[in-house]
């Protein structure tokens, strides 16, 4: 067996058409995302964007599906939710399991640091999704239907 | 180099399985999940089955399980904060006991070396010690709120009371007693990011620490007196970060375990990877090097959770993950 050393992950949806192709997917999954209090989709707040999202293959062949977004405001106080809604939603939607990591894009918040480590690790996120109260936000905000 | 063999896989748990745990004499291993149940497995023939299914003790996820050094108490940790203590009594168990105190999310629960001391740590902050009587009672005999954040993990050193915790504030901590208290004397820093898992090694001299930052980190423990020279605080041991074993693994890096056996170290990666990782031979110990032994990726089929060793058998280690599954694997140092 050969040493496994990672390198920078090779394919990424800016060179490679099946991944750019699966980065579109992506963003029609999350474009109607309500907002937690708006009744505007992330998209129509531009709180997610098509550049927004990129897909790359991890050394080890998965792939990875990053999202960045704009929070409305710097102190917004939603962006976790926002972040978790993200997450739930594609969730819901991919039959098959990626990886993902949700950051808020860099200087567009105040306390970004703090609430990409909390977005991004998985125990957190999996205790909020069995909280009854958060849950519901979410499932409202991924829902079909309007917010 | 060597090898990991799948000795079977268990379709263990409903959705993501988040710990596995052997009992001392490695004849049972448990298992739970976000299903909210404890699941006990043993050997029949050639083939691992279900021996009991453990539910209705808890309304969230059991994120993790520790068994007493004697093997007839298990403990589990939930998100619904509470943990619950299982009694083995012939082949069944039964919940004798649920420890209420934490403000929300228990993440982790560890026996010291006599089983007279459980730790349990919350997403609260906080550490508590409780006293096993024997009578089966618990009581809190410490409340340590010393890590700024999420505590994600206690364990005990394998010899003396000392207790490690390591936490989403990047740190890990060590504890002692303190007359009638228990008090940090130390505070081991040199991850980026969350430290997810803790292991000593068998001597207790030593600790490996796994985190976020895709890095692994072994410490030295320093006794006051020590030939090295380093400084030492209060007739304290100093611990030291001498090795950071980094470029291997390409997600978080969530569990790790020493093997008190083999000496061998295993990870549970979120890139769905298990590694094992040897020291060289005729390493300094204060400047030690890891290689890696053996990798197998896609090990599962999504982030893998949970590793530990076989306490009793020589390479056998079990894995679970976010998948469901169970996983038990021997490794096979077959190539020279």
């Amino acid at each position: 067996m050969s040493t496994e050393q990672n390198s920078e992950a090779l394919e990424t949806s800016e060179n490679c058409p099946e991944l750019k192709e699966l980065a579109e997917t992506v963003f029609d999954m999350i474009r109607d995302v309500h907002d937690p209090e708006k009744p505007e989709t992330l998209e129509e707040l531009n709180v997610v964007s098509e550049e927004g999202v990129l897909v790359s293959r991890l050394p080890a062949g998965q792939t990875l599906i990053t999202i960045e977004f704009v929070p409305t405001v710097p102190h917004c106080s939603l962006a976790s939710l926002i972040g978790l809604s993200l997450r739930s939603k594609l969730e819901k939607s991919f039959p098959e399991k990626h990886k993902v990591d949700i950051f808020i894009k860099e200087g567009t918040h105040m306390t970004a640091d703090e609430i990409n480590k909390q977005i991004n690790d998985k125990e957190r996120i999996s205790a909020a999704m069995e909280n009854p109260n958060l849950r519901e936000i979410v499932d409202r905000c991924t829902s079909d239907g309007p917010g | 180099m060597a090898k990991l063999e799948e000795v079977c896989c268990l379709q263990a748990h409903e959705e993501a399985a988040w710990c596995v745990a052997w009992n001392p004499t490695g004849t049972l291993l448990a298992s739970c999940g976000t299903d909210k149940q404890v699941r006990i497995w043993a050997q029949e023939g050639d083939n691992w089955v279900c021996k009991s299914v453990l539910a209705d003790a808890h309304t969230r996820t059991v994120r993790s399980l520790g068994w007493s050094p004697c093997g007839n108490y298990l403990a589990s940790a939930s998100f619904d904060a509470t943990i619950a203590i299982w009694s083995k009594k012939g082949g069944e168990f039964e919940c004798i006991a649920t420890l209420e105190g934490h403000e929300n999310e228990a993440k982790s629960v560890s026996w010291s070396c006599t089983g007279s001391l459980l730790a349990t740590c919350s997403r609260d902050k906080s550490v508590w010690i409780w006293e096993v009587t024997d009578d089966e009672e618990f009581e809190c005999a410490s409340v340590l709120s010393v890590h700024t954040q999420d505590v994600k993990r206690v364990k005990w050193h394998p010899q003396k009371e000392i207790l490690a915790s390591c936490s989403y504030d990047d740190t890990i901590r060590m504890f002692r007693e303190d007359n009638d208290d228990w008090c940090c004397f130390s505070t081991l820093k040199s991850h980026s990011s969350t430290v997810w898992s803790i292991a000593f090694d068998k001597t207790g001299s030593r600790l490996a620490s796994c985190s976020d930052d895709k890095t692994v980190s072994i410490w030295q423990e320093y006794p006051p007196g020590n030939e090295e020279g380093i400084v030492t605080m209060d007739n304290d041991p100093a611990w030291k970060c001498v090795c950071t074993i980094g470029g291997y693994h390409s997600r978080a890096v969530y569990d790790i375990d020493w093997s008190h056996l083999t000496n061998d170290i295993v990870t549970a990666c979120g890139d769905d990877t298990v590694r094992v990782f040897r020291e060289e031979c005729g390493c300094d110990k204060n400047q030690p090097s890891f290689s890696l032994v053996a990798s197998l990726r896609k090990a599962h089929s999504q982030d893998v959770n949970s590793v530990m060793w076989n306490p009793a058998v020589e390479g056998m280690l079990a894995s679970c993950s976010d998948d469901g599954t169970v996983k038990i694997w021997k490794l096979v140092n077959d190539i020279p």
